[in-house]
């Protein structure tokens, strides 16, 4: 069994209780992952397979088999940066950074679900092809993904700018 | 023996009362802050620029490694076993099945925990850094519903957790006072930090009484927990009888000494390093993780990693205490205050020196002609609760903030104004002038920006479709804090300078901000100045709490750096543009010294440490005592403003606006002053919406461990957050600035809950305000 994590392969763990989060931390020591509760409530853990964004502390390893995973380490390196790795420095998006990789794979994650057009609550047309990044739209794909050091206007700032280049004016209401 | 302690904290406690006359009525320049930092008059250089944080690639890119994130050879994994009783004594306990477990190394339990002093409780001195006093797996007794009862250590963290569920624990339960309203008869003063939390000023009942108009309302506020995301962890390792912890700390060496106590060793043979923390909140002190991972290391001779689940940090670690808070304000028909009586009721243990001290806020908020202030607790079964973000004027503003409202509506004048009219010229218990109090600018300037002309005066009277929109504003103080043991190093090469001092990075934007004001006090550019922190090895004992640490750090390398320039102008020798000068003729600027009214007399530290021969100087500074607490009445302050729509169908409040004009003294760096902000004006709109720690009063057991069950506000919570900022420095502190992490949660639960009567007519006096309050 054999899995693919940032284009590199690995064996999987022979016992099967290990969740991919823990696999990623614990055996391969890729602590850019991050744990905050365990059990799927806080976004802290989330990484791509195949490109979608998952809760790897939902995800048992061996469930991936055969399948490719990025993690942040894969996005980006510290001297070599994402440009929505930059736009968090650049908006600070974060305090302690311990939320911050699961944000941002969250949102790659969720650019790409928006690119294919798939809807969200508060998506006004169901059937549009092309879903535009009006910041409500990301607030509300985005909250899988506790901050709790209150760092949301500038973790939406960073995702408006690094995938709508020209966001619309802020004229939204709560409704 | 916690009689015995209060009195000892009494006797303390007038000592000090004696003291603070005495420094009152010193000379000001008798007194830290009494001359002006000259960083204050710097204004074109590294304060206040929007640098962003130092430590940002290393965040984004995954890097930055936190307290659980370090491997060693041969470390096991550790689970734990939670009491399932309030009270009594552990009467079997089999560990037989689980030590039989594959992978398992180790089954701790009080038989055979190494033996131990108990944990020094936070308060109970300087240095002391325990979330309560209780002996730890020291013997069978059971003190509150989640006590650990035995930590399993395996191979793996898997097998760790399994074999954690097959230890068999009987109980023998002893009563237990768990119920708030149970616990009421027992009610006693409170005490905070050696003093009564209780004031008067002239007879406030019989003022009140005589008022032309009175507000009297109870308002209630519940448990909660800090949440930091990251959960509490430490990797612990025995190394040549030095304990060595990484940890993810807010008060590192104050961990150090404490273990040392505990362990019986001194402090130094403690090594406590914590260079990330993944939010702290006042919760990422010491609590029982620390000692059981550290004594389980010595027990199996192997280093020890022990995560905290999500459900473990409830039942670790303590939050918030509950208040039940009455607040009567008596008026003139101008709505100048005659009487502001705030009193009411909080819940400790008997192990523990926190009540909630939500009279706080009051001390200083308003010009009234009386006042009273009481807190009185009760001591529960639970466990031990702590300091939460704005201890004390996070939930006090809510009351008394939206009494003020109450007040302005039944005198019909608009909130702002009543506030301005009740401004007091001089602190109104003690007399002492203010350092700085610019609060009516604040005013002024947000309700401009915000648009508070736009408010409708009476309630329920705006509506777009099913939303009812209302507005509301609310004042917000925190006070300025410096605390004694501030201690930093000093270290001049001719590359640049290092400051190293046992301080704390966790979000607050400490480490850009010291780097700034350090390279702006030695005249460097930012890249030459390294900031070493997070290290019980550093100088220095200093708690990353209180919104203190920038005044600490500050003060303490103030006085480094005197000590630097003396050493300097000690090894000049004759031939420099410098010789003959002393301390006071000298600045920094250009990377070296200069004459300071003759700028061009100047030579460069590289010079200077070359033609004496040295590679480096190093000094180490200490702060001096906080005396400026006692000579001036020194607090940050905000004007709070919200806007609200609440569903007039379901009853969902959303916050739809929200806007904080702060006057905090200078702002070192806008980028990170504007996140710690939000930061805690966000904390604040869970405070007012949805957060609590529910516990089941018939057992004492947290109902909702976990972030499922209790709601922090979520991105679709938070709309844009304006924050606005006097920027006019307080002559008396370091810098010129106030600390800024706590105040952002002050203020903001009432500006909500303004907002909501103001768009309603719903007056909800009890948090959270979920909408089956406004139904």
């Amino acid at each position: 069994m054999s899995i693919v994590v940032n284009g590199a392969p690995a064996e999987l763990p022979s016992d099967p209780r290990v969740s991919l989060l823990d696999f990623l931390r614990d055996r391969l020591h890729l602590h850019g992952t991050k744990k905050g509760c365990d059990q799927g409530a806080c976004g802290a853990c989330t990484v791509l397979a195949d490109g979608e964004r998952i809760l790897s502390c939902l995800a048992l390893a061996v469930q991936y088999d055969g399948h490719s995973i990025t993690t942040i380490e894969g996005i980006g390196s510290a001297t070599d940066l994402h440009p929505l790795q930059q736009a968090f420095i650049e908006h600070d998006g974060f305090q302690c950074g311990y939320c911050t990789p699961g944000q941002i794979c969250s949102a790659i994650g969720m650019a790409d679900e928006m690119r294919r057009g798939i809807p969200s609550h508060v998506t006004d047309d169901l059937n549009a092809a092309d879903i535009p990044f009006r910041r409500e739209e990301l607030r509300e794909r985005m909250s899988g993904n506790l901050c709790r050091c209150g760092a949301h206007n500038g973790i939406i700032d960073a995702i408006a700018t690094t995938f709508a280049p020209l966001p619309e004016p802020e004229t939204e209401a709560a409704a | 023996m916690s009689i015995a302690r209060d009195a000892k904290g009494l006797v303390q406690g007038m000592a000090q009362g004696l003291m603070a006359k005495a420094v009152a009525l010193a000379p000001d320049n008798w007194v830290p802050g009494g001359v002006p930092d000259p960083l204050i008059g710097h204004q074109h250089g590294h304060l206040g620029r929007a640098v962003s944080r130092i430590d940002g690639p290393l965040k984004v890119s995954g890097t930055a490694r936190f307290a659980a994130e370090f491997p060693m050879e041969g470390m096991v994994f550790a689970a734990i076993v939670f009491s399932t009783i309030a009270k009594g004594r552990i009467a079997s306990l089999d560990a037989a099945h689980a030590l039989a477990a594959e992978g398992v190394v180790e089954v701790m339990t009080y038989r055979n925990a190494p033996r131990l002093s108990p944990p020094p409780a936070f308060m109970s001195n300087p240095k002391a850094a325990g979330g309560d006093s209780l002996p730890v797996m020291q013997d069978d007794q059971v003190h509150w519903n989640g006590q650990p009862v035995a930590v399993v250590l395996a191979q793996t963290q898997e097998q760790a957790d399994y074999a954690a569920s097959l230890v068999e624990v009987a109980y023998e339960s002893a009563p237990a006072v768990t119920a708030f309203d149970k616990a009421r008869p027992g009610a006693r003063p409170a005490m905070f930090m050696g003093q009564p939390l209780h004031d008067e000023k002239g007879k406030a009942e019989a003022a009140l009484q005589a008022a032309a108009v009175r507000i009297d309302a109870t308002y209630r506020t519940p448990r909660h927990n800090h949440n930091a995301i990251e959960l509490h962890a430490v990797t612990v390792a025995w190394q040549d009888d030095v304990l060595r912890i990484r940890d993810a700390s807010q008060l590192v060496s104050h961990t150090a000494w404490s273990l040392g106590q505990m362990f019986g060793i001194t402090e130094d043979k403690v090594v406590v390093t914590s260079p990330y923390v993944g939010g702290g909140f006042g919760g990422k002190c010491m609590w029982q993780h620390h000692v059981l991972a550290s004594a389980a290391a010595q027990l199996c001779g192997r280093p020890v990693r022990l995560v905290l689940s999500r459900e473990g940090v409830y039942r670790l670690v303590g939050g918030r205490s509950l208040t039940e808070q009455q607040v009567s304000l008596g008026a003139d028909a101008d709505g100048r205050l005659k009487a502001l009586i705030h009193k009411g009721l909080t819940a400790k243990t008997p192990s523990n020196v926190m009540p909630e001290p939500f009279i706080l806020a009051a001390r200083s908020a308003y010009d009234a002609e009386t006042i009273e202030l009481d807190v009185h607790t009760v001591e529960l079964d639970l466990l031990a609760n702590t300091f939460m973000r704005a201890p004390g004027e996070s939930v006090g503003t809510f009351a008394l903030e939206s009494a003020m409202d109450e007040l302005a509506e039944a005198l019909n004048i608009d909130p702002i104004e009543l506030r301005i009219r009740n401004e007091p010229e001089a602190d109104p218990l003690n007399g002492l002038p203010f350092s700085s109090r610019r609060i009516v600018d604040a005013w002024h300037t947000g309700a401009q920006a915000f648009g508070w002309e736009q408010r409708s005066p009476v309630p329920a009277n705006r509506r777009e479709g099913e939303w009812l929109i209302g507005m509301g504003c609310a004042k917000g103080t925190y006070p300025y804090y410096r605390m004694p043991g501030g201690a930093a190093r000093l270290t001049l090469t001719p590359k640049g300078a290092s400051v190293g001092i046992a301080a704390h990075e966790m979000g607050m934007g400490t480490a850009t901000a010291q780097v700034q004001v350090t390279a702006e006090r030695l005249g460097l550019p930012i890249e030459a100045v390294d900031f070493e922190y997070g290290d019980s090895t550093l100088p220095g004992t200093v708690l990353a709490g209180g919104s203190q640490q920038t005044a600490a750090i500050g003060a303490a390398v103030i006085a480094a750096h005197r000590l630097l320039i003396k050493e300097l102008l000690e090894i000049v020798g004759n031939d420099s543009p410098l010789a003959g000068l002393k301390p006071d003729d000298v600045a920094c600027r250009d990377a070296g010294l200069c004459k300071r009214d003759e700028p061009e007399r100047h030579e460069t530290y590289a010079s200077i440490l070359a033609r004496a021969g040295q590679d480096s100087i190093e000094v180490t500074g200490e702060g001096p005592p906080p005396l400026e607490l006692m000579h001036w009445s020194m607090h940050s302050h905000a004007a709070m403003f919200c806007e609200v729509r609440v569903n007039a169908i379901t009853g969902e409040p959303r916050v739809s606006r929200f806007l904080g004009s702060f006057d905090c003294g200078r702002i070192l760096n806008p980028k990170t002053a504007t996140s710690q902000f939000r930061g805690g004006i966000i904390m604040g709109l869970g405070l007012a919406l949805m957060e609590e720690t529910q516990i089941d009063e018939r057992n004492g057991r947290v109902m909702n461990p976990s972030l499922s069950e209790y709601h922090i506000p979520v991105h679709m919570d938070v709309p844009d957050i304006d924050v606005i900022w006097t920027d006019i420095p307080d002559p008396h502190t370091p810098m010129g600035a106030r600390g800024i992490g706590e105040i952002g949660i002050t203020g903001t639960a009432a500006a909500v809950a303004n907002a909501i009567y103001n768009a309603t007519g719903k007056r909800v006096r009890d948090l959270p305000i979920t909408l089956d309050k406004l139904l």
